[in-house]
Parts: structure tokens; C-alpha cells; sequence
């Protein structure tokens, strides 16, 4: 029995020599002790792309698509780093959504609850709404009656949420007075802060904005 | 963000659970991968009361390759409007048919000229189309919620349930839509606008808030129909390659008229009459009917089996063999492959193989009529690179190896299976080197792109030559170098991935064909 216990007797293969056609004294090639190489030289060139007016087009049509699907709101960018010092500029400038929901919104009747994020208003804003609506058919002054009224219910209820219920209130009215007339700068009154909002521009954007002043002189 | 998501969930591959304190970000990855039909949610393995499992559909993830594909048969089928029509529902996932209307009018009004608008009765009659030949189906009601979510339909409640299912999955609802698409307001009028702006911004969103009728009815790519599609188109080129325009143009009459009748797994089409056949020609075609008969007759003789007849009734009936079609196409893409990497004489030795399907080391020398010596390497090289397989058949039960049989053979479905994991592979390789060569470069990209707004905003505001020269000379002449170079690969990488693209098409359905068949 040829080729009985293994090991025994080098030079004995496994297989059946002459029905593999190997001849005696023929070198096999050497036997591979490392992983193939990443990028081995190709021995066969491979064939050109196509390259009709179809093909062209789908690449554009690719390109394009790849484009697109970065402005939709579907692109969900990763969170941004936690930077070292929090900044005062960071409030206004921020492009992320204040609130984690999704800038889009779907039918959430088709998709499962548990994945809508609900956002936790403070408890005066619930009852804005319900202000804005009164305050339509009712008149101002009745207003700051019914805001004082509840803000007492509130320091009851609330402790601790005081302050926020003076700022609440006058946000209020402020949103009321932007409604009726837009004619405001709305740089200014967007964010509630006494600066324009070029004030909370880093210098990232100088020299790119050069389209109105090129014909005086640069230093 | 939404690519690690995937991974995760792909890699479990079954259902995967996610917690009810889970990260915001991972929230609304998941929401996103639902919108686009990407993954599937359930009640899971505790019932209904336990917490929701969510599946990821892989080959829905791997259908984006193949976009521009659908975008373009949407153009060459049903024009500029199909084609938009077609983008939208791509890139949001699904869409009613009221918010389709609107952006797609308002994106062609967009690129036609001052002054003319899109109707949109236009793009519905468009829409109407391409869901009358199926392109487009209304999607599942909510799934996991077992009760109907519109009126007219109630979904089962098994996991099997498909949009085929749903009695009105075809049918439109009806919509009272009418206007033209609006065409956006450029900065150039902002003044005129801001004095009625507020107005103007209400009556907007009255508009947008009008329910049209179809709220709740959601619509999305129907992804088997544009296979279907590419299927017929590969069949019909390879008859065409194979034989002559005119069996091309048969064939395609055939596979046009049963378009409608074949189920998407059959292994033939339903049987038509050469009658029917003849009186479905294109006009342009004025063969006789007898050229007709002989042109089936040379069809079903042909090896590669295209056609079949399966009766002699109404001057014969004639059934294109789908499934045989699709075997051939798999079978030549891997002789392909074959030759061009090792060379014809290797192609011959494969080709010999999946014909003879056993065949001992001389007995391979002696048909391939290649001398011994260089057989011997070449089927070394195959059968190291897998595409080759080695069979033993003992004579005597201790499997001696002198007294056993060692026989070569390929298997056609593994060896394809095998293929297309490669093309994976590939495109995998492709975009990570993209991704590689853009990062690489991102300093670059973004200089250019600021030199181009620049450039732009000064055509805009009418600038001197000498200036827009001047911003021009900003970027240096091997920067410029560079950034071609650049672009060259990138496209060249694209185009790349859109071809492999067909490649996985093809091996794809021929590995499905073969699933359901058994």
C-alpha cells in the first residue's frame, strides 16, 4: 500500500503521480509561504471600458446622483466632535438642527413609533399655541393678563422655570410683532441677539466674497 | 453615518434589535434606511408586545448601483419627463404621486426657457404610464401594524406579504391636481418679491397644504419590472449578436407581447402562434410570412436554444426559453472572463469542460488538442484560481491513489457564484479607491470649487476679461495638471462601476433563474 501513514517517506505525494501527468525531476513550482501579494503585476491587460454616448450619459447621470443625495435631507452627517471650549459663537452659527428630529418629515403612520423623536419643549410653550389663537380675537392687553395669570400657575407648578417664563413671554410677543410686519431686518431679530450676524463670522469665508469690491484696490 | 449603520445591521444579517435609549444619530439612520425601503421592521421574536426588530434588505442596498441604469430606460422609454419622475422616487424612496407631480414640474420648468411652464397634466399622463406597464407600484401599507392603513387595501399580516399582493397595486389614485409647475424665484427679482413675501410664502403653504386626494398612498420603484426589462434587452443583443438584426427584432416582438402575461419567474414565455407573431411585427418590417416561419425554424434550431416550440397549432407556437436564455448569457460571461485572463487556449480547455462535463488529464490534451505540457499548466492555473474543480472517483475502497480516477469538471452555478462574489469584491475595490483618491485631494477640489464661484459670481456682475484671467491664473498650471488627472480617474472609476454593475445583472439572474427552477 503506497503511500500508507502520512509522513512517512518524503517524497511521497498524496495523489497518484502519473495520472496528474507530473514527470520525475520536474520542479513544481514553490510552494507559497505568504499571502499573495496586494498589487501583483498583471500578466493580461485587461480590456478598455466601453465608451458609447449610453455610457457616457450614466456616468454624468451617476455623478450627478452622487451630488444630489449630499444636499437631501436624507444625508445624515455624522455628530460633530464635542470641541475643547464651548463658544458663545457657536449658538448662532450652528447648522445643525436645534432639535435631534429629522429635517424631513415622513408619514410616521409607516414607520414604528419608537424611532420618532420627540421634542421636549419647555412647559409654557405647549401652552403658546393655545396663546396665539386667544390672542387673535382677544387683544393685547387681555393677553398680558392671561400671561400673568399663568405665570403664577406656573411658579406653583414649576419651580425653577421661572426665568424662562419671563423670556418665554416676551419671545412670544416678539414673534407676534415679527408676524405682522416682515419688514424687519430679519438678520438682526432672527436669533435674538443685538449683533448682525456678520459679527459671528470667523474669517473662514474672507477672500471668497470678493464680487462687489474688485475694482479697488487690494493691500 | 448611515454606512456604519448599515454595516451593523447588515452583518447580523437577521433581525437586529434596537434599544428604546438607543443614540439619536442611529434613530435616524433608521428611519432614513426605512423611508428608502432599505430595511424592513416588525413585531420580532418576543410577539407584539416586545420590542421592534428591524431587517436589512442587502440587495435593496446593492439595487444603488444600479440607478443610472433605471433612470436611463426611463428616459429612453418615456422621455425627459419619465426620466425625472423616475430620479425623484429613486432618491426619496417613496413618494405620493401629488409630490411627485409638483417637483418634477417645477424641475422641467426650471430648464425650459422664460416665460413657458410644465403642465401638470403632463408628468400625471407620464406617471400614468409608467405605472400602467409597472415601473412604478404603490408600496406596502405600513408594515408590522396588521391593520389596513388606506381605505381600499388590507395588507396580510405574514412576513411574505409583497406590493404584488395588494389588489390596487397598480391603480391610481384619484388626484385634483391642476396648475403648472413654478419656476424658482432667482435673487435677480428678491425686491419685488420681499414686499409681498409674507403673502406670497402663505399662500404657498396653502398650497402645499391642499390635500390632492392621494394622502396615505405612497409609491416606489418597482425594481423587478426594470430587471425584467434589462433581461429581455440582454436577450434580444445576444440574438442580435448571434444572428441577425431580423431574428433580434422576432424576438423582441415576442418577449413585447408577453410582457404582460409571463409571470417574473417563469422558465418560458406563454406559447404565441406564428399568426400572432406575424401580425405583431413592427410596420417597418415587411417580411413575408413564410420569411417569418423560416426565421423560427433557424431560432429553435440554434443551439443556444432561445426559442422552443411547444406546438404546431396556429401555424406553430413559439415560447422564448427564459431561463435556458439566461443560462447561455451566464455561461458566456464566464468564458469570457476566462479568456481574457488566461487566454484563449485556456478559454478552449473551460469551454471543452462545461461541454463534456468529466474529463481525465489526457483525455483533456488530446480534445483540446494542446500539447501535454502546456495543458497540464493551464489547468494548473484554472484550478488554482477555483475555476476548475478536481473530482476523484476510487476504483478500490482504500481511495489508493494509483488506482483512483482523478477527474476535471466545472460546475456552472458555483463557478458563477463565485464570479459575482468577485465583482462584489471589485466594486467594492473601486469605490473605496474613489473615496481614497477624493480624500487625497480634497484640498485641491475645494480650492477649485471657490475659484469656480468666484469665477461665476464675476461673469454675473459683468466683469472684465483681465480680471476673470486673473482669478483664473489662481489655480497653478500642475495644480490644474492634477486636478484633470483626477477627474479622469474618478470617471474612469464610475464608469468602471457601472459596468461591473452589468456583469452582477447578469450572474444575479442567472443564480435566481436557477433557485426558483429547482
Amino acid at each position: 500500500m503506497s503511500g500508507r501513514g502520512r509522513g512517512r517517506g518524503r517524497g511521497q505525494l498524496t495523489f497518484n503521480v502519473d495520472a496528474l501527468g507530473i514527470r520525475s525531476g520536474e520542479s513544481l513550482p514553490p510552494s507559497a509561504v505568504k499571502p499573495s501579494p496586494v498589487f501583483p503585476p498583471m500578466q493580461v491587460q485587461p480590456l478598455p471600458l466601453q465608451a458609447s454616448e449610453e455610457v457616457e450619459y450614466m456616468l454624468a447621470l451617476k455623478q450627478e446622483l452622487r451630488a444630489s443625495t449630499k444636499v437631501l435631507p436624507f444625508y445624515i452627517m455624522p455628530a460633530k466632535p464635542k470641541k475643547d471650549v464651548v463658544r458663545y459663537s457657536d449658538k448662532y452659527q450652528s447648522s445643525e438642527p436645534q432639535n435631534n428630529t429629522i429635517e424631513w418629515s415622513p408619514d410616521w403612520s409607516r414607520m414604528p413609533a419608537e424611532l420618532r423623536v420627540k421634542v421636549r419643549k419647555p412647559l409654557e410653550s405647549r401652552e403658546r399655541p393655545a396663546l396665539k389663537r386667544k390672542v387673535k380675537s382677544e387683544g393685547k392687553q387681555e393677553v398680558l393678563q392671561k400671561l400673568e395669570k399663568l405665570e403664577k400657575k406656573e411658579q406653583e407648578a414649576a419651580s425653577g422655570e421661572e426665568e424662562e417664563d419671563g423670556e418665554g413671554k416676551k419671545k412670544n410677543e416678539e414673534e407676534e410683532e415679527q408676524e405682522d410686519d416682515n419688514d424687519y431686518d430679519g438678520e438682526e431679530f432672527e436669533e435674538e441677539t443685538d449683533y448682525i450676524m456678520s459679527y459671528f463670522d470667523n474669517g473662514e469665508d474672507f477672500g471668497g466674497d470678493s464680487d462687489d469690491n474688485m475694482d479697488e484696490a487690494t493691500y | 453615518m448611515n454606512g456604519e449603520i448599515k454595516k451593523m445591521t447588515g452583518t447580523s444579517a437577521g433581525p437586529a434589535l434596537v434599544k428604546s435609549r438607543c443614540h439619536l444619530q442611529v434613530k435616524k439612520s433608521l428611519c432614513v434606511l426605512v423611508q428608502h425601503g432599505m430595511c424592513v421592521f416588525g413585531s420580532g421574536r418576543r410577539g407584539p408586545g416586545g420590542p421592534t426588530e428591524y431587517r436589512c434588505l442587502v440587495e435593496r442596498i446593492l439595487y444603488t448601483l444600479r440607478f443610472p441604469r433605471y433612470i436611463y430606460t426611463a428616459k429612453s422609454l418615456y422621455g425627459d419627463t419619465g426620466e425625472l419622475i423616475v430620479e425623484e422616487v429613486l432618491q426619496r424612496g417613496e413618494m405620493t404621486m401629488s409630490s411627485v407631480v409638483k417637483t418634477v414640474a417645477d424641475r422641467l420648468t426650471h430648464n425650459m426657457e422664460d416665460g413657458r411652464s410644465m403642465d401638470y397634466s403632463e408628468v400625471i399622463s407620464a406617471f400614468s404610464s409608467l405605472v400602467d406597464t409597472h415601473f412604478l407600484q404603490r408600496c406596502l401599507a405600513a408594515c408590522g401594524k396588521g391593520n389596513a392603513a388606506t381605505s381600499s387595501e388590507k395588507t396580510p399580516n405574514s412576513s411574505a406579504a409583497t406590493p404584488e399582493s395588494l389588489t390596487d397595486c397598480y391603480k391610481l389614485p384619484q388626484i385634483n391636481l391642476r396648475g403648472r409647475g413654478k419656476r424658482r424665484r432667482s435673487s435677480g427679482d428678491s425686491d419685488v418679491d420681499q414686499r409681498g413675501g409674507k403673502r406670497a410664502k402663505l399662500e404657498n403653504k396653502e398650497v402645499n397644504r391642499t390635500l390632492c386626494g392621494d394622502e396615505g398612498v405612497f409609491w416606489q420603484v418597482n425594481f423587478e419590472r426594470f430587471h425584467l426589462h434589462f433581461r429581455d434587452q440582454a436577450i434580444i443583443s445576444a440574438v442580435a449578436s448571434k444572428m441577425d438584426q431580423t431574428s433580434s427584432e422576432i424576438v423582441r416582438t415576442m418577449l413585447r407581447i408577453s410582457e404582460m402575461t409571463t409571470q417574473p419567474n417563469a422558465a418560458y414565455t406563454q406559447p404565441l402562434s406564428a399568426n400572432e407573431i406575424f401580425r405583431a411585427l413592427p410596420a417597418s418590417y415587411n417580411i413575408s410570412r413564410s420569411t417569418l416561419d423560416q426565421y423560427l425554424t433557424l431560432l429553435v434550431d440554434d443551439p443556444m436554444e432561445f426559442v422552443g416550440k411547444s406546438g404546431d397549432s396556429g401555424g406553430g407556437m413559439y415560447v422564448v426559453n427564459l431561463h435556458k436564455a439566461l443560462a447561455n448569457l451566464a455561461r458566456a460571461t464566464l468564458e469570457s472572463v476566462v479568456q481574457e485572463r488566461f487566454g484563449s487556449r485556456s478559454a478552449r480547455i473551460f469551454r471543452l469542460l462545461l461541454r463534456k462535463r468529466h474529463l481525465e488529464q489526457k483525455q483533456v490534451e488530446d480534445f483540446a488538442m494542446i500539447p501535454a505540457k502546456e495543458a497540464k499548466d493551464m489547468l494548473y492555473t484554472l484550478l488554482s484560481e477555483n475555476l476548475v474543480q478536481l473530482q476523484e472517483i476510487p476504483k478500490t475502497p482504500d481511495h489508493a491513489p494509483s488506482r483512483t480516477f482523478y477527474l476535471y469538471t466545472v460546475n456552472q452555478l458555483p463557478t458563477a457564484r463565485m464570479l459575482l462574489q468577485h465583482c462584489y469584491k471589485t466594486v467594492g475595490n473601486l469605490i473605496e479607491r474613489r473615496l481614497f483618491e477624493t480624500r487625497e485631494n480634497k484640498r485641491h477640489l475645494e480650492k477649485s470649487q471657490r475659484i469656480e464661484a468666484i469665477l461665476a459670481s464675476l461673469q454675473v456682475s459683468g466683469a472684465e476679461p483681465a480680471q476673470l484671467t486673473e482669478v483664473e491664473e489662481m489655480i497653478t498650471a500642475p495644480e490644474r495638471q492634477q486636478l484633470e488627472a483626477l477627474k479622469h480617474h474618478i470617471n474612469k472609476m464610475d464608469s468602471s462601476e457601472n459596468q461591473v454593475d452589468e456583469t452582477i445583472f447578469l450572474l444575479e439572474s442567472y443564480i435566481s433563474s436557477t433557485k426558483t427552477s429547482h
